[in-house]
């Protein structure tokens, strides 16, 4: 009796461990707290911006010996969600790197970010360093709680000129003009579009340009402000079709839902000629004079604006994509830590090798007047474009995903997801989406 | 029923008392305290605030839930259906003594080591249309959109995991196997048995509660499938691969829903815990007696 009693003691806890073992993955262990230092800690991405962010600091540290930062990198959809937990356990870094937006707001309104108006009040010169259209994406209830820390990045349409001028066409200046470019280059066995859909959110800018050229910025404004049915505008479902019959004319690369982003594998197709366009960020031009520095030295990479839609009501002019990347301060950080990581921002972030060593890398900081460094580099052109978007649009929209609470965020681009795969319509869409609002 | 005072034979009960200990303070403990999260709002930074059955109802109701759960299903079955077979076979091939099959089982184990992020960061480069195998070796049929369309995704899901942990069941049938008796086969032979008749009244018999073990594993493992599918597919195209714990993460960690999150958590103890009682039973009481008596 007693026997089988113990025994069967074992095996529903065996059979309950089996089951639990499986609640337990998942859950990472707790981050070293690097409270007890004196130091401040600072996290970044890896990718474009990376050397910049890395000699910075390697050179701070070597001038502050008092003042050394910690610096560790990360990849960037492990670091989202690695920052959020650790921010959310008290033991973020000193120096939280950030897209603005819905996730900085939720930082804000849970009290894990400093609010840094005294410290722009006491260093002006800070403030007046950066653009004002993108110094305010850090802003929340008129208070400033981030700053940018690298280039600013609108969406644009790069092209490969040599498969252009193969079948003799020019670069489409509205949505027409890019469907007519379709049949030409898939009857010379070019994919006219590259699209990484694997990774999800490079859908999504097809469908912030479409929904910004037919309907203009009012639209995704009322689906952030959470009015009843936003999603359901026409002018949402207008890019919704427009997107889909793109894609039934063959607009987008064979197996492009199986194509990820990460690691480079979209761009690569535009640089070996198996890609005629590419909708993409302002980054992937630094990350182009990496992987193909002779496609980007030969001149053979161009870049245009998004085209315009006919009888759309947005400006041409605007953009989408991110005003910058930027740097938080962590209000759990220690007060010797936020004196360092306060004396990095007035006088290492953006100091004029910082700036310079940006631009050299093909990519344009979000600073005033730099106009004669843009004028001068190797890159000029595309520099100067990309700094000319910036300076001239009547809207500059955050990309979606990161103005959006993540919860709206991550249904969006499943979604999405399904639209380009043809799994359901544009009402499927809307009606799905605006079950998420106010969420 | 046994006279009080005579000692049962087996080890003692308080042997069982150190992983009681770790079992409570790491599993019982986090699970009161998911299903504590499960009855909140959370989005992983604020306070935690009470919502009664709202991240229920949320979990519930959700029609992407009801689809993480048969696609849950789907893949478990499918895991058995082909894993099972395939492991046994090879299980009882690899079992023999020739010197060949040794060199051979090196080779079949070699997925056994590798880690399922790099397994599935391997199969993303194979699998690329355009950069992958199918052209890199000029067999078109192999540039076939695996990874993004969503009729084939979930069976590239299921070969993937296939090739990752039939080595892992091979093994363990190997094991199964090399405890039968060679006397067994020997008195078959005797009488004549061929070796397809050896194989269906010694061996799979014989191995009735290795298959038991394996499938428990298998069942329950393809409940905690994560992180292949989330390196290789993400969840995607669609929801199209994204199963029941995958679905957990993503509530949880990328639309910081953790009261829903913590709901799901709690549905998929609740089935794993099903799961294993219902296949312990299948194993009969008489588990522990040996099966081997007599021989």
């Amino acid at each position: 009796m007693k026997m089988r009693t113990t025994t069967s003691l074992i095996s529903a806890v065996s059979a309950i461990t089996l089951a639990l073992s499986l609640s337990a993955c998942g859950s990472s262990g707790p981050q070293d707290p690097a409270a007890d230092s004196a130091s401040p800690t600072m996290w970044a991405l890896t990718g474009s911006s990376e050397k910049i962010f890395r000699s910075s600091v390697e050179t701070w540290n070597e001038e502050h010996a008092d003042d050394t930062i910690n610096q560790e990198f990360f990849a960037n959809d492990a670091y989202k969600t690695k920052v959020r937990t650790a921010v959310g356990a008290g033991e973020g870094p000193t120096f939280i790197y950030g897209w603005g937006g819905g996730v900085l707001k939720s930082y804000v309104d849970a009290g894990h970010v400093s609010d840094l108006d005294d410290f722009l009040a006491e260093n002006p010169e800070v403030k007046d360093r950066y653009i004002p259209s993108v110094l305010e994406n850090g802003v929340i209830d008129g208070k400033t709680y981030a700053l940018p820390n690298n280039n600013m990045q609108p969406i644009v349409l790069y092209y490969n000129k040599e498969v252009f001028e193969k079948i003799g066409a020019e670069p489409p200046k509205t949505w027409d003009d890019l469907m007519a470019l379709v049949p030409k280059f898939n009857d010379a066995g070019i994919a006219p579009f590259s699209l990484a859909g694997q990774s999800k959110w490079p859908n999504l800018m097809w469908l912030e340009y479409l929904v910004d050229r037919i309907g203009g910025p009012e639209v995704f404004r009322a689906i952030l402000d959470g009015e009843e049915n936003a999603w359901s505008d026409p002018a949402v479902i207008e890019a919704l079709t427009k997107i889909q019959d793109l894609v039934d004319a063959g607009g987008f690369v064979n197996g492009f839902s199986s194509i990820a982003a990460d690691a480079g594998a979209d761009s690569a197709l535009l640089y070996t000629d198996k890609a005629a366009m590419m909708l993409h960020g302002g980054w992937v031009y630094q990350n182009l004079k990496n992987d193909a520095p002779e496609f980007v030295e030969s001149g053979e990479v161009g870049f245009t604006t998004f085209p315009s839609v006919e009888g759309g009501e947005g400006d041409p002019a605007n953009i989408v994509g991110n005003p910058a990347n930027m740097w938080s301060l962590s209000s759990t950080a220690s007060d010797e830590q936020k004196e360092s990581a306060l004396n990095y921002l007035k006088d290492g972030l953006f100091s004029e090798e910082y700036t310079q060593a940006m631009i050299d890398s093909g990519a344009v900081p979000a600073v005033n007047g730099i106009e004669d460094q843009l004028a001068a580099s190797d890159d000029k052109d595309f520099v100067q474009f990309v700094y000319g978007l910036a300076q001239d649009a009547p809207s500059f929209q955050l990309s979606w995903d990161q103005a959006l609470s993540p919860a709206q965020g991550d249904a969006m681009l499943a979604n999405l997801d399904q639209i380009f795969i043809g799994e359901i319509t544009p009402e499927e869409f809307a009606e799905n989406m605006n079950a998420t609002l106010g969420k | 029923m046994k006279v009080r005072g005579a000692r049962a034979e087996g080890p003692s009960a308080w042997m069982v008392v150190p992983a009681l200990v770790f079992f409570v303070t790491f599993a019982v403990v986090p699970l009161l305290g998911v299903l504590f999260l499960s009855f909140t709002h959370w989005n992983g930074l604020g306070a935690i605030t009470w919502a009664g059955l709202e991240s229920w109802r949320t979990a519930l109701t959700d029609s992407v839930t009801l689809n993480a759960l048969i696609v849950t299903v789907k893949i478990m079955v499918y895991s058995l259906v082909v894993q099972v077979p395939i492991s046994l076979l090879l299980g009882v091939f690899t079992a023999g003594n020739q010197r060949y099959r040794a060199v051979l089982a090196v080779l079949y184990f070699v997925p056994l080591l590798l880690s399922s992020a790099a397994v599935a960061i391997a199969f993303k480069a194979l699998l690329d249309p355009n950069f992958g195998m199918g052209p890199g070796l000029h067999i078109p049929v192999l540039a076939q959109n695996w990874l993004g369309s969503a009729d084939l995704v979930l069976f590239v899901v299921i070969f993937v995991i296939a090739w990752q942990f039939v080595p892992f069941h091979t093994l363990i049938y190997q094991g199964g196997v090399r405890q039968i008796p060679a006397s067994f086969y020997e008195a078959a032979q005797i009488d004549g048995a061929g070796r397809i008749q050896q194989f269906f009244h010694i061996t799979l018999p014989q191995l009735k509660y290795t298959i038991i073990t394996s499938s428990t594993l298998m069942v329950l493992g393809s409940l905690a499938y994560f992180d292949l599918i989330f390196v290789l597919t993400a969840g995607g195209p669609g929801y199209a691969t994204r199963l029941l714990p995958l679905h957990m993460y993503l509530t949880g960690f990328r639309a910081n829903d953790m009261g829903a999150a913590s709901a799901l958590g709690v549905i998929l103890v609740v089935i794993g815990l099903g799961l294993a009682l219902v296949l312990q039973r299948l194993g009969g009481n008489s588990r522990s007696a040996s099966q081997l008596e007599g021989a």
